[in-house]
């Protein structure tokens, strides 16, 4: 029987075949997760763009303060990198939090389990999303919408070689790009817990997944908080959301600034407790659900 | 060679029994209509057959365990499902693209010459497809697959006629061939009688009858008969019995035909007029 069935199996199907049709399909099935980082970038360009026309004055009036012209010259590329990444998290969430729910509600789960894809390249191919795809796609989008800023703010101050000056002597495009994509990273992994659970309470939910995924955490924290007086729930809920920052990165004071590659604190980052623990869970989330999506069926 | 040999086969969801060990087997190149009313256990069958849900007792499709080993299996098993299971979000074109990546025995001209003969357009999604369109997709990627074993659960429901019609000449036609085996279960019994070589009529998760066609053209036989016959033909025991257009229609299991012919005319039941009188007659025991 395997002998027989060896003897007919054809061609060329690798291993990393059915992964990367999987991921493709995600993304055909979609779209938000190219589209609104999209959208967003071009909003931020368009604005920039238009605030480009006064940047000469504004760069006149913060000479002398080299807190605040270094401020007036970066503002443009941190806001667009800020809110690009922003925006791909949120992408990112509402797109685990449907992912395994929305082929049930639709009955599609039993066409994608007709064909010969293992549960586990499923999810896989559904986690990386948030954890492989939008950040590169992000951290392209991101480098691409900085490299016009920049471009549209040459040629503005192109008559005035001491603006221009100060303007490259600010932005070290090429180190900046570096510790973005650093950031990118550390964001993936301090967030991959974060997407894990919402990826299993979407495989686990017969309705209202927003609610099962983010309802227990509200009550423990308000729970907590009337029962001890304690805030530290949520304290521990916005470190899970934000806390990668001061971690991954030296976070200037007020008024200062620093080299960029100077204000990466990789060793600090990689050995905080909570990002390994972090990783645990999202790896046993990652594991549950892939064990469950063998036993679901259409909802 | 079974295709499918189950023993014993026993699924419970909760305290509803969905199948109370089943045995059967379907040897390759049959065709198994699996009949039976609602609820009865045919959908968990077929979902047992395609690994899609776990079971008790013994299964074995193509010699795999499909509960464990889903994923090989399904370069093998193709599957038609009820009602447009398609992902709507999909144009017709990435649906044969992904097909044609995930599976090695996708043949892609194939399903695109069967496409063509559609009003299917590549760039529609699937969304915009009428239920009769998005049926003649699902079957016009599942026919270029070279499976060996192709489940289908209800495939035509909710069709006209005319769809359904030519789905089943599309697949007797352009797709099957003795080393296949195709596993059907449908409400619409009679459309698919000529189709069949096997019939399995399955009530309350057991087996309550199978038999091949030509046994089944053999064993049953319908008699009509008038008024004034009805005593002698009740003398031969039928198993069931019905009016229609002021005359009995008795039909009798292993029956002499010759003695019948005198009186009444005779013809081969319907599987539903069949399905009717064994679910009755199985009703009785109990």
């Amino acid at each position: 029987m395997t002998a027989e069935s060896q003897e007919i199996a054809p061609q060329r199907m690798t291993p990393t075949r059915p992964m990367y049709w999987s991921i493709r399909r995600e993304i055909w099935e979609n779209r938000s997760i190219y589209a609104a980082p999209v959208v967003t970038a071009c909003i931020m360009l368009f604005g920039f763009l238009i605030s480009a026309i006064t940047l000469p004055r504004r760069m006149r009036l913060a000479m002398g303060d080299a807190g605040k012209l270094h401020s007036v010259v970066a503002m443009p590329y941190d806001t667009t990198a800020g809110l690009i990444l922003v925006t791909a998290f949120l992408v990112g969430a509402f797109y685990c939090l449907d992912a395994l729910y929305g082929e049930r509600r639709d009955r599609s789960i039993l066409f994608w389990k007709s064909l010969p894809v293992s549960d586990r390249t499923t999810v896989l191919a559904k986690i990386a999303i948030p954890l492989v795809v939008l950040p590169l796609f992000s951290y392209a989008l991101i480098l691409i919408t900085q490299l016009i800023i920049l471009i549209v703010n040459t040629i503005v101050l192109l008559g005035r070689p001491s603006d221009l000056a100060a303007l490259y002597q600010n932005l070290k495009f090429v180190q900046l790009s570096i510790a973005l994509l650093y950031a990118v990273v550390a964001i993936a992994l301090w967030h991959a817990p974060v997407y894990c659970w919402l990826l299993l309470v979407s495989g686990w939910a017969k309705r209202a997944t927003f609610l099962w995924a983010v309802m227990p955490f509200l009550a423990i924290g308000v729970f907590t908080k009337i029962a001890f007086g304690s805030a530290s729930f949520f304290t521990f809920l916005s470190d899970r959301l934000v806390g990668w920052f001061n971690k991954a990165f030296l976070v200037p004071e007020k008024g200062t600034h620093v080299d960029p590659l100077a204000a990466l604190t990789p060793g600090n980052f990689f050995s905080t407790s909570s990002l390994w623990i972090g990783l645990v869970v999202a790896a046993l989330c990652l594991a549950a659900t892939i064990r469950m999506r063998r036993y679901r069926e259409p909802i | 060679m079974a295709c499918i040999e189950a023993r014993g086969l026993r699924k419970a969801f909760g305290s509803t029994i969905a199948l109370d060990g089943v045995d059967f087997n379907v040897e390759e190149g049959r065709i198994l209509g699996i009949i039976g009313p609602n609820g009865a256990g045919k959908s968990t069958a077929l979902h047992a057959i395609l690994g899609l849900t776990p079971f008790q007792g013994e299964l074995k499709v193509l010699g795999r365990d499909p509960w464990s080993d889903r994923d090989r299996l399904m370069r093998d098993v193709s599957f038609i499902a009820d009602v447009a299971v398609i992902p709507r979000g999909l144009r017709v074109s990435q649906a044969l693209e992904y097909v044609e990546g995930v599976h090695p025995r996708f043949d892609r001209a194939k399903a695109e010459g069967f496409l063509a003969k559609t009003n299917i357009k590549w760039t529609s999604k699937v969304r915009e497809l009428s239920k009769g369109m998005v049926t003649q997709l699902h079957l016009a990627l599942v026919m270029a697959i070279d499976a060996k074993l192709l489940v289908l659960d209800e495939p035509t429901l909710g069709l006209d006629i005319l769809y359904r019609k030519q789905f089943y000449d599309s697949l007797l036609n352009d797709y099957f061939d003795r080393s296949r085996t195709i596993v059907v279960t449908t409400h619409q019994v009679d459309e698919i009688q000529d189709v069949l070589t096997d019939v399995m009529f399955i009530n309350q998760g057991r087996v309550v009858m199978e038999c091949g066609m030509e046994e089944f053209e053999s064993r049953y036989v319908e008699v009509m008969v008038r008024p004034e016959n009805l005593a002698a033909a009740r003398a031969f025991k039928p198993m069931h019995e019905r009016q229609a257009f002021g005359r009995s229609i008795l039909l009798f299991d292993r029956a002499d035909r010759d003695e019948l012919a005198a009186i009444g005319d005779l013809r081969t039941p319907g599987i539903a007029d069949l399905f009717v009188a064994v679910m009755g007659s199985h009703g009785a025991v109990q």
